[in-house]
């Protein structure tokens, strides 16, 4: 191989330049967050996996039917009646907006808009 | 080529006629001259029926179509019950209370008659209506400017004919204000979190860039309860609530026995909002 005495560096070098974000940030990785859940409240609005993975279209969808079709009917749940709403009714069981939702959020680095206007309960 | 001009010319004139025919003849089989006629006539039914749900109309009682009647006396005996009625419904919906006139929100504001009322000017108007101020909200009008304005439906009229915000779809393009002929909108120039005295836990707040208006409390009628607004003058019946489509309801049985008023009818946006005087 001709100039290998160049080559072989210049592709060392540049392998670890464009593997700097692997190596500068190795250890750092940040764990898997830990949302705080409600003590006195056992089962949600959807099971686990689901409620998860569907919360935002869940919440749109409630938005529309109560907003929009007008629909303010409740839900039962564990023999109690419950409205269509994040801050009568998820934030009644998820008191604290820092320890619950904004631990996966920042995670996930997402910055949903809810709280430009509605209002997180108190801490 | 043994195909002359003339040949060509004499295919190319029948095929183009067989084409100009054809189409029409398929029209005429697909849709029926007769669905034809049947069609402009369910038209123009429909605009009728768009219609009687308006006043001059029948309107259909198994159908909403809230609205309100103010009484300007009972504000005039009572001059203090005016303010009380803002307050009310300006700490319910956390409405900001900004120092600058400019950037001023309001639902519900009191003002004078001929403000109100500048169709009808009076140069020699009585004292009582000179002195006092009246209530003036959103008309939740039956044919709304606002709405047809909105390029993403932010604003539109519900079910029971509430003219209704959604705060999360409005792009602050404030083509509803410029089309509202009642000042009834107004824009959040400033953020408005900070400027909430007392705030209300159970109703949000709006960010900077929406526009905002009295929405009828649609999440306390929703639930059975009367707005805020009329809640404040308690029995004083100076405000009176209830569904313009259901003649024996009490804001109709008003509307029998007082002659009323609204603001600017010549418009034809048929206003929700009366006025005993």
């Amino acid at each position: 191989m001709y100039d290998s005495g160049k080559i072989i560096p210049g592709l060392i070098i540049f392998v670890l330049f464009i593997t700097i974000p692997i190596w500068y940030n190795r250890g750092t990785a940040a764990s898997v967050p830990k949302p705080v859940l409600p003590k006195d409240a056992k089962t949600c609005v959807l099971p686990a996996a689901e409620i998860r993975a569907e919360h935002m279209k869940l919440l749109n969808s409630w938005r529309d039917e109560v907003l929009r079709t007008g629909d303010r009917g409740t839900f039962e749940l564990e023999g109690k009646q419950y409205q269509k709403s994040l801050m009568l009714t998820c934030m009644k069981c998820h008191t604290s907006k820092k320890q619950f939702c904004d631990t996966c959020h920042t995670y996930a680095s997402v910055k949903p808009y809810c709280w430009d206007c509605h209002i997180a309960p108190a801490e | 080529m043994d195909n002359k001009r003339r040949n060509f010319l004499k295919v190319a004139g029948i095929s183009t006629l067989a084409g100009l025919g054809g189409t029409a003849v398929i029209d005429r089989l697909v849709t029926g001259s007769t669905s034809v006629r049947a069609a402009a006539a369910a038209d123009h039914g429909s605009n009728q029926g768009e219609l009687s749900t308006g006043h001059e109309g029948r309107p259909d009682p198994s159908t909403k179509r809230y609205g309100m009647v103010i009484d300007i006396k009972k504000f005039q005996q009572d001059p203090s019950l005016g303010g009380r009625v803002v307050t009310a419904c300006h700490s319910v919906h956390n409405v900001p209370q900004f120092p600058d006139k400019k950037d001023e929100i309001k639902w519900i504001w009191m003002t004078n008659f001929e403000n109100a009322f500048p169709d009808s000017p009076n140069l020699y108007l009585d004292e009582a209506t000179e002195s006092h101020q009246l209530p003036l909200l959103c008309n939740h009008c039956d044919k709304p400017p606002c709405v047809r304005a909105c390029p993403t439906k932010a604003t539109f009229r519900n079910k029971d004919g509430v003219v209704m915000m959604d705060f999360h779809r409005c792009i602050g393009c404030r083509f509803c204000m410029a089309a509202c002929p009642y000042g009834s909108r107004s824009f959040n120039w400033r953020e408005p979190a900070p400027f909430v005295k007392n705030l209300n836990k159970d109703f949000p707040r709006r960010m900077r860039g929406v526009v905002e208006k009295c929405s009828f409390c649609a999440e306390r009628i929703g639930l059975g309860q009367q707005p805020a607004c009329v809640e404040a003058c308690g029995d004083s019946k100076a405000m009176v609530f209830g569904n313009l489509n259901d003649p024996e309801s009490e804001i109709r049985k008003l509307l029998k026995e007082h002659h009323t008023i609204q603001r600017n009818p010549a418009l034809g946006t048929l206003p929700s909002v009366f006025y005993i005087v």
